[in-house]
């Protein structure tokens, strides 16, 4: 299948770009946005009016079931609980208008083009969705970094001609009146950010989706990872869409359903620093017209370029092919709102990952995310040491080349000038980044004022430098697993390496995408790309390290090893504090200020560690491993499981 | 069998019967009378294809279709449509041909393995008997497409390795007996139209096969006008029963569309389906009862109750077994008197969608007439394209009207619209009525009333449908028809689905031209509705075709089962479509029927291998 992940990174074969803001510095913005817009959709049908498309759902049968069965249950009268299934469909559908679309053409170009360098597109990606929407309903599931993103995928797809979608928006927009309204006149529709048991919600909601799909009256778009990833590193997708989406291929609805990822790659995110000081416990702004105003200092900045790719269409059929057994829909009709059985649960979960997998492998790397990395792990280890801090830039600069050429081997993305000369690319990357580092006296270091510890600034520079390590996470995230894997063995037997290894990618499963269920897969994929890198020997029985190998081996444990750390320092909180009464909303902010003792006490060298989200995952970890219980809302120590190696 | 479709239509019907009279056989096996049915069905038959031997569809020199002998309706007509319709569909090219191997060469036949013994005892019966190459190589096949296929390429499989003609119940009474007394395996042949591989061999069967040919057992034992009922030997082909009957001013009104040449006890064993089911019912409903002989015995009801409610129905163990439990040898069948009044007509649709609802209209409103079937787009310009050439330019001229009225004025897009074929019975009055009723609801569903000749030529399709396939295989084309039950609600996505999965497979397979999928919603329930499908393509450039074809059947039969489709309204299972028969009846249901089997025929005596 096209989906798989290729044994050979390497010869993965990717699209060219073409820049888009190329032609808007040449040519008028009003023209741009008023031109001519006709787009092809699902087999030439003509686009449905807002008001036919909610008659349509609220005359649809599963809702006319769902309304007769809460009217039952509740005893209020079916017209009572029409007209509040009405009222949820007003409060969330979209009404795209041609007329917004091309004021947010005209403005945004504007905005861009003072943001950023260039929005590069890989044409052939717009073509293929061009191709798959006139064949099969259409389903967009963009990466999710930046506010931007949803903004800037219609931007592409009207700059292209290409149907614009409708976009599932979490509800916190609404709070921002104006520019709420205007969102969904250009095609967001707006979703309650939980509704659990709401039934008549989540009808109403799935019925809409649904309708939309099946007829292709317009591309659906939603992030699967549910909300802007804050650290850089895919979130754990979530389902709920995913299934709706899906729904209607499984039930012979239609005949497929195309799922197209797209990787939005920013060189410079617009929220940096917020997202560090949101991890750090500094709560996230209300999203309101005025803070939108207030952020226009940000349009002075230079934030580069934005990298949009659009992956290979995904077929659910041939997802689906083999897994499913679509008999499981006919005995009941079709209509009637049934739990998905496990089958299709553990079938959607799959898809789920390995979608995000896709964003991800097309995910454009700068030679900035390798200095961030470079740069990071030099910070930590100096500060170890106490040695100068800072890296001479010519030290940086050799250390990058090799970087460069190892991530290539490993599959990476990146796009580094191959015409330029490192040392260029180098200082271009740096100076981009200006925010974050800088240079003196020959060497790089954390843009932290020498001698002064401003303990919060810090904190908020080392994360955000680290939000750009995550980027390339996901290249080296199975073969640092490997390696730390060989690190805590007791013995390079394979065996042993291997139980290591499915340890520790248990043990992270909430913090990086790794398939559930893929253990053996991912150790094989892992296996190969050290073996072919000459980094190890793998013989039948044994694990064995080359000479050559340990520069490569040491980079990749050292890249995992804040996580590590992270995890410990989580369980050692656990094991020390009394945690007998302590509540979730209190364990953050109580293991934050845990961290910062350690911190501060030199006991703990990773100021990363002070992410929430770190802090959040290791939870969840622990609570999977069976380390920690949660009872009603207090999570409780279940027994002293943590193992000898985090010592 | 129901099958590949063939004379339906009662239009078609006088020429057909008139052309059988005239037939005269040539049979001339010793002691055996003269009846109209030959023992070397081969000689006014096809060996290699479907039909008469002198029907069939050819491109004359000028390149104008026409269709040969004089039995049909379409019989020495030029079909002038026909020529760019095909051409066009298939990408198929006049000058690339295909021909079959012409004569059947007794060298590719194996050898008749004979249990002397068996062969000896039936002797002294005097029950006639063969193992002439012709007549077993005739008697192992259906009309599969890779049965046919074969036969044309000369290639001849496991055949039986001989044939026997009864010629009533106490002659299949002693051929049973001695069959399991010399433990030889006993396959019923019928009319032979089965499209299921039910004739099939199987391959691994080391006994002698012996075919039982029930074709000499085609009397009316008596009718009864009381009761309406008449009781008849199994072996009477569809075409015959009707004539007769129709002798005596009645009719079963049971037409499946292979009628000219199935047998009565072939629709018992396969649960056979009619066209005309809204007003007669399908065999089921028309059986009032059966004798079948089977090695433990025979087996038959005592009285014939209209109803009965003693214990399950054994006639439900009977119907649908597929020659896998013994030979159904007279069925006593409901008849009724000959309908005074027959009136075809069509309507046409805007699209598919509308008309699905209107048949589900009808259904609901319980008024179907006794046919009613919806053609989708494709199928129509099919039909379309067989239109005979017009004798005068007023009726051209009409044509032309008609046309504009529909696309222009109407504003119904070509591409898209459908057509829904009608045929009424009954007293004049009461038809009259009822189409006025029937043509009131498509109108609802924005139906224009088409005329009768759209309707009769709609019906005239299936009957030359399989004349139409071996025209294709003269040229790179090769197709075959399928068919499923659905519910209502999923005959939409049923239709759309399997037709796209049949583009996508054959597309996916190397197929070099986009292939004929098409479909007709061609029978009405009250819960559902009985779907058909045709599907063919042109397999130049394929090395194995028959292998793509069987892949992309398979893989259509995988999509119409999920899609909440039945494994077979009316074909039947065979061997074909055996390895979904688990999964269709659960494992309990398997255990069930297996245990009948068990018990009725433990040596296997009837080891065709069908259904489980």
């Amino acid at each position: 299948k096209q989906f798989t992940s290729h044994k050979d990174p390497m010869l993965k074969k990717r699209d060219d770009f073409e820049d888009i803001l190329e032609e808007r510095r040449t040519s008028s913005d009003l023209r741009y946005a008023l031109r001519c817009y006709t787009p092809v959709l699902y087999k030439g049908v003509t686009p449905c009016k807002t008001s036919v498309l909610k008659s349509m759902v609220l005359q649809s049968d599963q809702l006319h079931y769902v309304i007769n069965q809460v009217s039952k249950e509740s005893g209020r009268a079916a017209d009572d609980v029409r007209e509040e299934a009405s009222a949820i469909l007003e409060e969330m559908a979209h009404s795209l208008q041609l007329s917004t679309v091309r004021f947010f053409a005209f403005m945004l170009s504007k905005v861009f083009k003072t943001l950023f360098r260039s929005i590069c597109v890989n044409e052939e990606g717009i073509q293929r969705l061009q191709q798959a929407i006139q064949e099969h309903p259409v389903v967009l599931l963009p990466s999710h970094r930046s506010y931007m993103d949803f903004l800037l995928m219609s931007y592409i797809l009207y700059t292209y001609d290409v149907a614009l979608p409708v976009i599932a928006a979490g509800m916190d927009f609404m709070g921002m009146k104006f520019v709420g309204e205007m969102l969904r006149m250009s095609g967001a529709f707006f979703i309650r950010r939980s509704f659990g048991g709401d039934k008549l919600y989540w009808s109403v909601f799935s019925e809409y989706v649904k309708t939309m799909l099946k007829n292709g009256y317009a591309p659906v778009e939603f992030f699967l990872e549910g909300t802007r990833s804050r650290t850089s590193k895919s979130l754990t997708p979530k389902l709920g869409l995913l299934n709706i989406v899906m729904d209607p291929f499984l039930k012979g609805e239609v005949f497929d359903v195309n799922v197209v990822p797209v990787s939005i790659s920013y060189e410079r995110i617009l929220e940096e620093s917020l997202y560090a000081r949101e991890l750090l416990g500094v709560p996230k702004p209300k999203e309101s017209t005025s803070g939108l105003f207030k952020a226009r200092k940000v349009l002075s900045e230079d934030y580069g370029s934005i990298h949009v790719y659009f992956g290979q269409p995904v077929s659910v059929r041939s997802l689906a092919e083999g897994r499913v057994n679509r008999c499981q829909f006919n005995l009941v009709p079709r209509h009637i709102p049934r739990r998905p059985s496990e089958e299709i649960q553990s079938f959607v979960n799959d898809s789920a990952y390995r979608l995000v997998r896709a964003q991800e492998e097309n995910m454009v790397l700068k030679p900035w995310v390798l200095l961030a990395s470079l740069l990071l792990q030099n910070h930590h280890q100096n500060r170890a040491a106490g040695q100068k801090p800072g890296m001479a830039l010519d030290e940086l600069t050799t250390q990058a080349v090799w970087l460069r050429d190892v991530s290539r081997q490993y599959g990476a993305f990146l796009h580094w000038p191959d015409h330029t000369s490192p040392s260029e690319v180098v200082s271009s990357g740096l100076s981009l980044h200006r925010a974050l580092v800088r240079v003196c006296e020959g060497r790089v270091q954390l843009a932290v004022e020498q001698g002064v510890y401003l303990f919060e600034f810090l904190a908020v520079v080392v994360l955000s430098c680290a939000s750009y390590r995550n980027q390339m996470l996901h290249v080296f995230v199975r073969p640092a697993l490997l390696a730390s894997a060989i690190h805590i063995a007791s013995s390079n037997q394979k065996q042993e390496v291997f139980n290591s290894f499915s340890f520790l990618r248990n043990m992270f499963s909430s913090e990086f995408i790794l398939c559930p269920g893929a253990t053996v897969q991912d150790f094989e994929e892992a296996c190969y790309l050290l073996v072919k890198t000459g980094v190890l020997q793998v013989t039948q029985q044994e694990v064995l390290v080359t000479e050559r190998g340990h520069r490569t081996l040491a980079f990749l444990t050292s890249m995992l090893d804040p996580f590590l750390q992270g995890y410990q320092v989580v369980c050692r909180f656990l094991c020390e504090e009394d945690t007998e009464t302590l509540t979730e909303k209190q364990f953050i902010p109580a293991v934050r200020k845990f961290i910062v003792n350690h911190l501060l006490a030199g006991r703990l060298r990773y100021a990363e560690v002070l992410s929430s989200d770190l802090q959040k995952n290791a939870l969840a970890a622990l609570q999977r491993l069976g380390a920690v219980r949660k009872i009603k809302g207090y999570v409780g120590f279940h027994h002293p499981c943590v193992p000898g190696w985090l010592d | 069998m129901n099958v590949l479709s063939t004379c339906a239509a009662s239009a078609c019907q006088q020429a057909v019967c008139r052309a059988l009279c005239s037939v005269v056989t040539k049979g001339n096996i010793v002691g055996v009378p003269v009846g109209t049915h030959p023992y070397h069905k081969f000689e006014i038959m096809k060996w290699n294809g479907w039909g008469y031997s002198d029907s069939r569809f050819l491109f004359n020199k000028k390149g104008q279709a026409e269709f040969t002998g004089k039995r049909y309706r379409l019989s020495g007509m030029i079909i002038p449509g026909l020529k760019d319709w095909f051409e066009g569909t298939f990408g198929a090219n006049l000058q690339h041909k295909t021909p079959p191997t012409p004569l059947l060469t007794n060298t590719a036949v194996p050898p008749a393995t004979l249990n002397e013994a068996f062969v000896e005892e039936v002797k002294s019966t005097g029950i006639p008997f063969s193992h002439d190459a012709e007549d077993r190589v005739f008697r192992a096949h259906g009309h599969c497409l890779h049965e046919i296929f074969a036969l044309r390429e000369g290639k001849i499989g496991r055949v039986p390795d001989m044939v026997v003609w009864p010629s009533c119940h106490n002659d299949v009474v002693k051929i049973v007996q001695l069959a399991c007394k010399h433990n030889v395996c006993l396959m019923p042949y019928g009319g032979g139209t089965s499209v299921s591989s039910a004739l099939e061999c199987p391959p691994e069967e080391t006994r002698s096969i012996v075919s039982l040919d029930t074709s000499q057992m085609n009397r009316i034992l008596w009718i009864d006008e009381k009761n309406l009922t008449a009781h008849v030997e199994a072996g009477i082909v569809g075409q015959d029963l009707e004539r007769l009957l129709n002798e005596s001013g009645y009719c079963t009104g049971h037409e499946p569309d292979s009628m000219e040449f199935s047998s009565l006890g072939g629709w018992v064993a396969t649960r056979a389906s009619g066209m005309k089911k809204n007003i007669y019912g399908n065999i089921e409903d028309l059986v009032v009862h059966i004798k079948m002989v089977t090695p433990q015995g025979v087996i038959e009801k005592s009285c014939q109750g209209p109803r009965m409610s003693t214990g399950p129905d054994i006639h439900h163990f009977i119907m649908g077994s597929e020659g896998t439990l013994g030979v159904v040898t007279e069925v006593t069948m409901k008849i009724r008197p000959m309908p005074e009044y027959q009136k075809y007509g069509s309507v046409v649709f805007p699209n598919f969608e509308q008309g699905v609802a209107c048949l589900r209209e009808v259904a609901k409103q319980r008024c179907a007439p006794a046919s009613i079937r919806l053609m989708d787009n494709e199928q129509f310009k099919f039909g379309h394209a067989l239109k005979p050439q017009v004798s005068s330019i007023f009726t051209s001229f009409l044509d032309g009207l008609k046309k504009f009225y529909i696309t222009k004025f109407k504003g119904f897009d070509p591409n898209h619209l459908c057509v829904a074929t009608l045929l009424f019975e009954g007293n004049r009055e009461k038809v009259l009525q009822h189409e006025k009723q029937v043509y009131d609801i498509a109108a609802k569903f924005g139906g224009l009333a088409a005329g009768e000749d759209n309707g009769q030529r709609g019906y005239m399709l299936t009957f030359v449908i399989a004349y139409l396939r071996d025209l294709g295989m003269d040229y790179y084309v090769i197709g075959e028809s399928f068919e499923t039950s659905v519910p209502w609600d999923r005959v939409l996505d049923i239709c759309r689905n399997v037709k796209a999965r049949i583009i996508r497979e054959c597309k996916d397979k190397g197929v070099q031209f986009p292939p004929l999928s098409t479909c007709r919603v061609t029978q009405t329930y009250d819960a559902g509705a009985c779907v058909y499908f045709y599907f063919a393509f042109n397999y130049r450039g394929l090395s194995d075709p028959v292998h793509v074809y069987e892949q992309v059947e398979h893989a259509a039969r995988e999509e119409i089962l999920a899609n909440g489709g039945s494994l077979s309204h009316h074909h039947g299972v065979g061997k074909l479509r055996k390895e979904w028969m688990r999964d269709t009846i659960s494992n309990v249901g398997m255990g069930m029927l297996k245990s009948v089997k068990d018990y009725v025929d433990p040596n296997n005596i009837f080891g065709n291998r069908n259904l489980l």
